[in-house]
Formats: C-alpha cells, sequence, structure tokens
C-alpha cells in the first residue's frame, strides 16, 4: 500500500512554480494533485503525479532538489461530512495529521485525500478497518 | 580644559626618551623570549637571527611575525615564558572553539594592563572622585577585568555591573552617580535607547564620559551616543594577545587613540609583503610588546588595518596616535563583540551534513547587530514538512552557537541561490558601515 508524494524545495520568487510546472510538462509528467506549503523564505510543493521517476529525474537535472515520501492516500465519497469521517477515524487511532490536500477525480463521484499522518502504518489499518478505500500509485494513474 | 595624566612622565616624555626606553626594553624582551620560548626561538633560528642580532628598536624588523595562527598551534602553553606558578590569571578571547586565544599574566603582567586601563580612564577625564560603571562583560573577556582594574588604580568608585540586566544598570547609574560609563560602543547605545524610552533625559543622569571599544564603530554612532547619554564618549583599543584594553586610548582631542608605547611597540606593514611601512602609510598594525612576563608577543599581526601618526596632540600627551582601524586584512568579522571567521561556519555545516555552500549576512539594526546564515538545502536535508525545515534550521544555529559562542538565524535557500560572483561565492555581505 503506498502513494508516493514528490516535495520540491522552491524559493519564494518569481517564477519559480512555472519553471516546475514546465519542466514536469516537457517531460510528459501529469499532475494529478499538488498543494503547497509556504513560508516568508521558502515552499515546499507537494506533487502527486503519473511518473514519480520521470518527475524526479526531470526536476533534479534541472538543479532542484527534491524528497520522495510515502504518503496515504484516501478515496472519500463527494458528501458532506466524509472527510470528518476520515479524521475522527485517525483522531481515534491516535494518529495525527501533518498536512493535507484533496482532489477530485476526472470521472467518478469520488473525491481523493492525501494525507500526511505522523504513523503511515497506523493511520492505514485505522482507515481501512473503518471501512475506507486507499489509492496506491497504481491508482493515480488510472485516475 | 586642565590636562591629567596617569603616569605624565612616561604620557608626556620626549619622543626621543621613548625611543629609547623602547630599544632597551626590547633587547630584555627578545631575550627573555629567546630563554623561555622555545616556540618562537625556533622562528627566529629559521630566520637566522638571535638577540645579538637586536641592539634596539631598529632592529625589530629582523624579527618573525606571530599570527593568529601560531596562537592556535602553540596553545595553550607554548608561548608562556614563565613558569605557571608565576601566574596568577589568564583571559581568553570570546567563545570560539578551535581559536580560542588563551593569555597568561603575572602580576606584574596585571599591573602594567591596569595602568594603561587607567591611563585611558584619566585621560577620559576621570579622577578619585568618579563612580566607574564597568559594563563590559567580566569572565575571561578581557573588557570587565581591564577597566575594573584601571578604575581601581585611579581611585574612582568602582561598580562591577558586567554587561546586561539594563534596567538594572540606570537604576544604579542613577542611584549611585555613575559619572563614567565603560562598556562596547553598542551596549552604550542600547542603554542610550532604553533611557530615552523609559523617558529618562540625558540631564537626569550625571554621566559625563564613556570610554568604548571591544569593537568597530562610526564617528556618527560616536555622536549618537553622546548626544543620547549627555557624555563624551572615548575609544580605546586592544586585544587579548597584547593584554586587553588600553593598548591604546582617546584623550581630549578625539582624533586617534594614543598608543602605551612604553609597552607596546607599534608598526605598520604591508599585509602582502611584511614590509614595514613609513609613519603615516596605511597598512596592517604590529605590536611587539616590551615588558610583559608571561606572555610576551614579539610582532603580532592584528589584522587590523590602521595607520600611525605622531603629530603633535593638543592634550600634550607624545605616545604615538594610532587612527580608529579601517577594516581587517583578513575575513574575520567582529559580530556583538565576538570574533567570528567564515571558515568556522564551513566547518559546522561540513559536520552536520550539508554542503560548504553559505552566506553570512551581518547587519546592524538601531545599534545591535544583526547575524544571518544562508545555507543550501540539500535533498538529504528536505523534509516535505514546514516544521520538519525549520527543526533543521534551528539545529544549526545551535550547532554553530555551540562553535561561536554567539546565535545566528539560520535560514535554509534553495540550492544555487547564494550569489556567486564571477563564480565564486560570495561567503560575507556585511551591511554595517564600521569603517565610516
Amino acid at each position: 500500500m503506498s502513494l508516493k508524494q514528490v516535495t520540491v524545495f522552491v524559493e519564494n520568487t518569481q517564477g519559480s512554480l512555472v519553471n516546475i510546472t514546465e519542466t514536469l510538462a516537457q517531460n510528459n509528467v501529469n499532475l494529478r494533485a499538488l498543494s503547497i506549503a509556504d513560508t516568508l523564505e521558502f515552499g515546499l510543493l507537494r506533487l502527486i503525479v503519473n511518473d514519480n521517476d520521470a518527475a524526479a529525474k526531470a526536476l533534479t537535472d534541472k538543479g532542484y532538489i527534491l524528497k520522495i515520501t510515502e504518503v496515504v492516500g484516501v478515496k472519500i465519497g463527494d458528501q458532506p461530512g466524509k472527510l470528518s469521517k476520515a479524521l475522527a477515524v485517525l483522531a481515534e487511532a491516535g494518529v495525527n495529521v501533518e498536512y493535507l490536500y484533496a482532489f477530485m477525480a476526472r470521472t467518478e463521484k469520488h473525491a481523493y485525500v492525501v494525507l500526511r499522518p505522523t504513523d503511515n502504518a497506523a493511520a492505514e489499518n485505522a482507515l481501512e478497518a473503518a471501512g475506507f478505500h486507499l489509492i496506491t500509485d497504481a491508482d493515480v494513474d488510472k485516475l | 580644559m586642565e590636562q591629567r595624566y596617569y603616569q605624565k612622565d612616561i604620557e608626556t616624555m620626549p619622543v626621543e626618551d621613548i625611543k629609547k626606553l623602547q630599544s632597551e626594553k626590547l633587547v630584555k624582551q627578545v631575550k627573555h623570549v629567546w630563554d623561555n620560548v622555545p616556540y618562537y626561538r625556533h622562528l627566529m633560528e629559521e630566520k637566522g637571527v638571535t638577540p645579538d642580532d637586536i641592539h634596539g628598536i631598529e632592529d625589530l624588523h629582523k624579527l618573525p611575525f606571530l599570527t593568529k595562527a601560531d596562537l592556535r598551534d602553540a596553545y595553550p602553553y607554548g608561548l608562556l615564558a614563565k613558569p605557571l606558578k608565576d601566574c596568577v590569571r589568564i583571559q581568553s578571547t570570546s567563545g570560539t572553539t578551535g581559536r580560542r586565544v588563551v593569555a597568561f599574566y603575572t602580576q606584574h603582567d596585571i599591573d602594567l594592563w591596569e595602568d594603561c586601563c587607567a591611563r585611558a580612564i584619566v585621560a577620559a577625564g576621570g579622577t578619585d572622585e568618579d563612580v566607574v560603571q564597568v559594563a563590559y562583560g567580566y569572565g575571561l573577556f578581557t573588557g570587565g577585568p581591564g577597566l575594573n582594574g584601571g578604575s581601581h588604580k585611579v581611585g574612582c568608585l568602582t561598580l562591577p555591573m558586567s554587561s546586561g540586566f539594563t534596567d538594572r544598570q540606570i537604576q544604579f547609574m542613577q542611584d549611585l552617580s555613575a559619572t563614567i560609563l565603560c562598556c562596547t560602543p553598542s551596549y552604550a547605545a542600547y542603554i542610550g535607547e532604553t533611557l530615552k524610552e523609559q523617558g529618562i533625559t540625558p540631564d537626569q543622569i550625571p554621566l559625563k564620559a564613556g570610554i568604548f571599544g571591544a569593537e568597530a564603530w562610526t564617528q556618527e554612532m560616536r555622536e549618537n551616543i553622546e548626544k543620547t547619554l549627555g557624555i563624551k564618549a572615548y575609544d580605546i583599543y586592544g586585544l587579548t594577545e597584547t593584554s586587553g584594553p588600553g593598548v591604546a586610548f582617546e584623550c581630549s582631542e578625539q582624533t586617534g587613540m594614543h598608543i602605551n608605547e612604553d609597552h607596546f611597540l607599534a608598526e605598520i606593514i604591508d599585509p602582502d609583503t611584511g614590509e614595514v611601512l613609513p609613519e603615516g602609510a596605511k597598512g596592517e598594525l604590529v605590536f611587539t610588546s616590551l615588558d610583559k612576563e608571561a606572555f610576551p608577543l614579539l610582532r603580532y599581526r592584528t589584522r587590523d588595518i590602521c595607520v600611525l601618526s605622531r603629530k603633535p596632540c593638543s592634550c600634550g600627551r607624545t605616545l604615538i596616535k594610532m587612527a580608529k582601524p579601517m577594516g581587517r586584512s583578513d575575513d574575520m568579522l567582529i559580530i556583538r563583540g565576538v570574533n567570528v571567521f567564515p571558515s568556522q561556519i564551513e566547518t559546522v555545516l561540513l559536520k552536520e551534513g550539508y554542503e560548504p555552500n553559505y552566506q553570512i549576512v551581518v547587519d546592524r539594526v538601531g545599534n545591535n547587530d544583526t547575524f544571518d546564515v544562508n545555507v543550501e538545502m540539500t535533498a538529504d536535508m528536505l523534509s516535505d514538512t514546514v516544521s520538519g525545515i525549520t527543526e533543521r534550521e534551528k539545529a544549526l544555529a545551535e550547532a554553530m552557537k555551540v562553535m561561536l559562542g554567539i546565535n545566528p538565524k539560520v535560514h535554509l535557500v534553495a540550492p544555487k541561490s547564494i550569489v556567486r560572483s564571477e563564480g565564486k561565492a560570495v561567503r560575507v555581505i556585511d551591511k554595517r558601515k564600521l569603517y565610516g
């Protein structure tokens, strides 16, 4: 069970994001989801892409530094209260969430949430036990 | 204004007599070092010089130089010229691991040093009726102990405050009617700002003079301190290697510092060739101690860029004057009074697993130094959380604090983002106008 995220360290300067997205486009990397955490000094661009290796190579070649981390992807029904339920499950299991972001699938009536729990395995077990469907890299390809 | 001196016979001695005195002392000092310091004797032998070649100050140029690197190599006892049982004190440069300089003193050396500080206090108008507030740090740092001793010698009532606790400084200053303040110029400025904040005007405090040193400060800063504290601000120069503050001091003319030439023989050299430059030329200041027992240093290169002048001074002192240092001939920075070498930052980075890609940015905001270190992020150190990166920055700042003794603000920045000029990274950006 694994969903991989590419985290890129970006400077808070003009054009730094477009340089990254263009690099990915030129290498046929498709973006599924992204989020940015920014501070006054730097930003962290977190990406879910269809091809992690291609994304990592293309960006590293351009001099970016990045890190591939495992995160947890959860399929959530597109109805009010569904995300709350998933978070309640994690809270009950004593797992904290460092950050999360969500994206919609093109076809299905589902939302997907990318979570960065303090403990991936514990989060996955708790969510699955509560009946949530987790997504992997292979699933991302098909979305 | 009536001129007073602490040791008038020396301070106003005709120049020819001073030179004669220096020559006599130099011959003895060289002999003392030759007999007792194998490290320096070896340097002399390498140059083919023996004490027999030194007949007076005209032969000084024959002697080899000493640098901070020698002091490091010889740490701790290699340059000691007296048995430890004859020493009564050590002092040390501010908290720099690996670069620490330890200086030893016999009672004679302490007396000599305190006399130098006493001359500075009297030149600033001090008498036995004054109350001297010493707000330099006490301890290994020479500032507090030096001025404390000088103040005793003059017979002033001495307030050994050490630095910090500004509210208490101000309370004592008011309650005990301090008339002379001794501290770093940046701390004097800070005390001035605090007085202003508390609504205390200069005429409400009896302070009349200040003796400020241990870091570079500008004429502009002097005027600012003089205005906010309502005093006359005097400069004082010294370094731990030569004893501490009091190697040179300012008089009422405030146009440079008189060097205590009976104890310290000054030269200006070309920092690149080592050649001795004539009076009035700009170059690196070199000191030779003339009557130190425990820690005599011959031709010690200070790395301060400076000018010497024998123009007659209105204060009546005949001692040669040095200008305020105009820069450094090495890359040492003095931040909040602490010596910082860029190489120390590099050492920490390598030890902590970073690449040595960094930039030090020093500025002065208000009257306090800011100290920022930008370090290029590496893939190994990257985290996908903001808190993870902030923790890395804090850990790095802590490691640097352990090495340097002062706390920098560390910023992890994108790779290749540190400005490189002509392919060479600019390691230091000093925005302070220290030598203006």
